[in-house]
């Protein structure tokens, strides 16, 4: 893949750029393929480069003292992995891990803050960005202190549910433990509760939403 | 081609818990390699990922809702 003006204009803070704009500052980024499971930004280094995902998806997470890890978000076509310390220069406060094959296009802080400057709706744009992930991690937040644990994995299976068609996200079941900030063996004996209720089915490599409503008054009576 | 739980080999210790769990003989160590071998047979019952000590090994789910 090379880095076109229309991969640049579907990343959220260049998208009020016109074309001429993007094209102007299309050379300051580099391009760069990770294999699945390697770890591109570890938590507690300084970061010099903003990362955005241009292919693939990105496992963003925290892990404590006792190995145990939180997911806080998955990181897809269009999305930084890492602007909080690029803009209040400090260390990278979370982790990023390719979930498969993944492109990168990357841009270095110093150019990044030089496009700031000259193109001040970018900056403003930022700002949307940046509130949308406050946003997201409140939400993140809320889930975590009020919702139960069958309904967090309710709403983690709402969330990551595709048509079958085209990108779905695959997801393990330790992966949505980290997410809902629980243990696997409880994500499995959560599963297992719905599957009993005939509101999924647990098949062979998926997970079958067969009643989406009732997983929606779950998710709603559960908050 | 069948999909089947997959190994990162950089993280497997070859521990050998994964083919003990294994109820349908689709996990085998070769030359102390633990191998998954393609078959119809696995039901994804994930006893192999929940056993595994090190992550190795995964079995994921694609999310959909029926039509």
């Amino acid at each position: 893949m090379t880095i076109d003006t229309t991969f640049l204009k579907s990343i959220a803070y260049f998208s009020v750029m016109n074309p001429t704009e993007l094209d102007a500052i299309k050379p300051l980024f580099s391009e760069k393929t990770v294999q699945r499971g390697e770890v591109i930004l570890r938590e507690g280094e300084a970061s010099d480069t903003l990362f955005f995902v241009a292919a693939g998806a990105v496992k963003i997470f925290k892990t404590s003292a006792q190995g145990k890890e939180q997911i806080l978000s998955i990181a897809r076509p269009g999305e930084a992995l890492n602007d909080i310390p690029i803009f209040d220069s400090g260390t990278n406060p979370v982790n990023a891990q390719a979930l498969g094959p993944v492109i990168l296009v990357s841009i270095k802080k110093e150019k990044l803050h030089g496009i700031l400057q000259q193109y001040p709706n970018v900056a403003l744009n930022t700002n949307k960005v940046l509130a949308q992930r406050m946003r997201m991690l409140v939400t993140l937040v809320e889930d975590l202190s009020f919702r139960h644990v069958l309904g967090r994995v309710t709403k983690i299976l709402l969330t990551h549910a595709g048509d079958g068609v085209g990108n779905t996200d695959h997801l393990t079941q330790q992966e949505m433990a980290a997410m809902a900030g629980t243990a696997r063996e409880v994500v499995a004996r959560s599963l297992k509760a719905l599957e009993e209720q005939g509101f999924i089915r647990l098949e062979r490599h998926r997970i079958v939403i067969a009643d989406k409503k009732a997983l929606e008054d779950i998710v709603e009576d559960s908050g | 081609m069948v999909e089947m739980p997959e190994i990162n080999q950089d993280k497997c210790n070859q521990c050998g818990l994964c083919v003990t769990v294994c109820t349908c003989g689709a996990i085998v160590v070769e030359e102390k390699k633990v191998t998954i071998i393609e078959t119809e047979d696995c039901h994804w019952c994930t006893n192999c990922e929940a056993v595994c000590p090190t992550g190795a090994l995964t079995c994921s789910f694609e999310i959909i809702v029926e039509e």
